[in-house]
């Protein structure tokens, strides 16, 4: 028997858990950003306020004061990374979780927090309006990255789409099918699985025997690659290679990003029924945000007093992102009809009526 | 003015809109070099070339969410399933995202999408080739779902379809595809969603039915006009949302009313129909209201379906049935 087909899959790290570079690194090889001052701390920075901004929305939700909320820690740098590497005029399909790819982009805090906190308004994003809103249903938004990017290449634009999906996403059959259709058109599209080892409580063993989830790339005919999600530089660099490889006109790619989840699923789940502590510890001594700050600090580019002072920046704009939010008055109950249809049928618009007469009634009788 | 089959009236009006509006793109399989299974893109691609005509790999719910994110880009898709039987993967994209697009977002993005399927049987086809599964989508929120009973229809509610900014589901009654010719002047006059059409007036008894009932509706009227009965058959057209309206006027002349579907009875469009005039007309009614429709049954394949779909019979018994 001869070999018909073999494969590779390549996995891209920079720095180390220290912020170190890799012993074995060929420096020139070294992105151009990696260079940039401004940009590595503009990164970096963004990452900090994704991670204050978080533990600011847990907090109130466990006060009640917010919904069921996906807690990002341990995703800062696959998400701003990855955001980093996309123009603005690109679009993004993404999942419930990409809060730090959505605020890099643009999404204001306070409408994270409607969103979030029960209003649909929250995803009429004033500043990405080409943009997905935060997917639910897993996998589905892979295919409308596809089709974003076939709109895209039939209308000879220079732009990518890119959609995010988690490790237990790419077992749905969307995942699947979206992968071949962007090889058959050969689509400017990014399937970018962010792998947190955990879909709820089921760990990656139970989701796949494949050995990477990159992998599955091959069986559609597009690359896949691996990378250090805890790892900035590498992340964005990756992700920059794919961007320029679809611009290109070479199709797509799929990236997976090594990454762990270092809260519970949601606000509404307890991982620790599920996983033991040992490994979450674990976990926390190669995340990215130390990672990130150790490399600036040895090339002198932030130090504690900066951090200190950032940090306090940070709080006041979530407080005041919370601030617009707590006031932000609850929608009129016509909301929930008003975007259904551009052009409403009769017999919605009486029940439009009908739910302003039935709210009235209640505000009436308390 | 050109007398055209159903089918060929769906390929035109496809054609009309591809040369008026460059965002329209047709997709699905086999509809490009193929023209599609019955021949509705027939033409296309050679005419628009194959960036927007789309031969898609083999998955629905692939296609109905290229169109999501097509459509939320600006593009205007038209996606052939090409049996109504295979819908159900296309559902999740359906249902999730392309009816709540524009919703959940306050109008940010939107998803003028249409998406064709072959409806009911009759054509002796195999086995998952025979369904006519509207009520399953006519109760989803933000989506619409028309079914055209005759060339002209077929072209002026699917050019509406696809002009109008939010998705709507179009169902082709297969049995009827090529049944007659109908002159249809090709002139990129649409024709209104969200109205019923009233097909024939009469006195006596309404009757509501859409798609290809509507040949066995008007031979039923026929035969009863023969007996002295007048019956006002009104082709429903669009599914979801119903033109009550109509409907309540009618029944309000006529004091009875039969509904004619080929879908099973059991949480039928035809219930829906009975419970609006049930809420609205119910002192309009001389009669208790009849269903004439397809059995609680899966549709049988070739040899009993015709026991299966309404006969001209069944449904001249359902109008004595009222009047007696």
């Amino acid at each position: 028997m001869n070999t018909t087909a073999q494969f590779d899959i390549q996995y891209c790290q920079y720095l180390d858990a220290d912020g170190r570079f890799l012993p074995d690194l060929d420096l020139s090889t070294l992105p151009s950003f990696a260079h940039d001052p401004i940009e590595l701390v503009r990164m970096y920075k963004m990452m900090v306020l994704v991670r204050a901004f978080d533990t600011k929305a847990i907090n109130l939700q466990r006060t009640g004061k917010l919904g069921t909320y996906p807690p990002a820690a341990g995703h800062e740098a696959a998400q701003v990374g990855a955001a980093a590497a996309l123009n603005a005029e690109d679009v993004i399909a993404p999942v419930y979780r990409e809060i730090g790819t959505q605020m890099w982009r643009g999404v204001r805090m306070a409408e994270i927090l409607r969103y979030w906190g029960g209003d649909e308004s929250g995803n009429d994003f004033i500043n990405t309006r080409h943009d997905f809103p935060w997917c639910v249903p897993i996998a589905t938004q892979t295919l409308h990255a596809a089709g974003a990017a076939f709109a895209f290449k039939i209308r000879n634009e220079p732009r990518c789409a890119l959609a995010y999906i988690g490790d237990g996403g790419t077992s749905e059959g969307t995942f699947y099918e979206a992968m071949n259709v962007a090889g058959v058109q050969q689509l400017p599209v990014i399937f970018y699985v962010v792998n947190n080892r955990w879909a709820i409580s089921t760990p990656l063993s139970q989701q796949t025997a494949a050995h990477t989830l990159a992998q599955k790339a091959i069986a559609a005919g597009i690359p896949g690659i691996q990378v250090d999600g805890n790892d900035l530089l590498a992340v964005r660099h990756v992700i920059e290679q794919a961007l320029a490889r679809a611009r290109r006109g070479e199709g797509p790619t799929v990236v997976e990003a090594l990454t762990y989840r270092l809260s519970d699923h949601t606000t509404a789940d307890d991982a620790s029924r599920y996983r033991s502590t040992h490994e979450v510890e674990q976990a926390w001594n190669i995340e990215p945000m130390k990672r990130m700050r150790a490399y600036l600090e040895r090339l002198q580019l932030w130090d504690d007093v900066q951090e200190q002072s950032y940090k306090h920046e940070c709080s006041q704009q979530i407080e005041a992102a919370v601030s617009e939010y707590l006031a932000t008055p609850t929608p009129p109950v016509t909301a929930m009809f008003d975007y259904l249809f551009a052009h409403p049928p009769q017999r919605l618009l009486d029940q439009r009526d009908q739910a302003m007469m039935n709210s009235r009634a209640t505000d009436n009788h308390g | 003015m050109a007398k055209v089959t159903l089918i060929e009236a769906i390929n035109m009006a496809h054609a009309w809109e591809m040369s008026h509006d460059a965002s329209v793109v047709a997709l699905g399989q086999d509809v490009g070099r193929n023209g599609g299974v019955f021949r509705a893109t027939q033409g296309l691609q050679k005419t628009f070339g194959a960036d927007r005509v789309i031969d898609t790999p083999l998955a629905e719910g692939m296609i109905a969410g290229l169109c999501v994110g097509m459509a939320a880009q600006g593009l205007k898709p038209v996606a052939e399933i090409q049996f109504m039987g295979f819908i159900y993967p296309a559902m999740d994209q359906i249902v999730n995202h392309m009816s709540r697009l524009r919703n959940r977002t306050r109008g940010r993005l939107t998803c003028p999408v249409v998406i064709r399927t072959p409806h009911g049987g009759g054509i002796h086809s195999p086995e998952h080739h025979s369904e006519s599964v509207e009520s399953m989508f006519c109760h989803v929120p933000g989506l619409r779902v028309v079914c055209p009973s005759s060339p002209a229809r077929a072209y002026g509610l699917l050019l509406a379809a696809i002009r109008e900014p939010d998705p709507v589901l179009f169902l082709e009654p297969v049995r009827i595809y090529r049944y007659a010719r109908q002159d249809v002047e090709d002139n990129g006059e649409a024709l209104p969603l969200d109205v019923c059409y009233v097909l024939r007036e009469g006195g006596d008894c309404t009757l509501v039915t859409w798609g290809a009932m509507t040949v066995e509706s008007l031979k039923a009227a026929d035969e009863l006009a023969k007996q002295g009965i007048y019956v006002e058959v009104i082709d429903l057209a669009t599914l979801s949302p119903i033109d009550a309206e109509t409907i309540l006027e009618s029944v309000a002349k006529t004091g009875r009313l039969v509904i004619v579907h080929e879908a099973a009875r059991n949480v039928g469009v035809g219930a829906e129909i009975a419970a609006i005039v049930a809420e609205h007309g119910l002192y309009d009614l001389e009669a208790p209201i009849q269903r004439v429709t397809g059995y609680d049954t899966i549709v049988p394949l070739a040899r009993l379906e015709h026991d299966y779909v309404p006969s001209v019979a069944r449904i001249v018994t359902a109008v004595r049935t009222t009047l007696s």
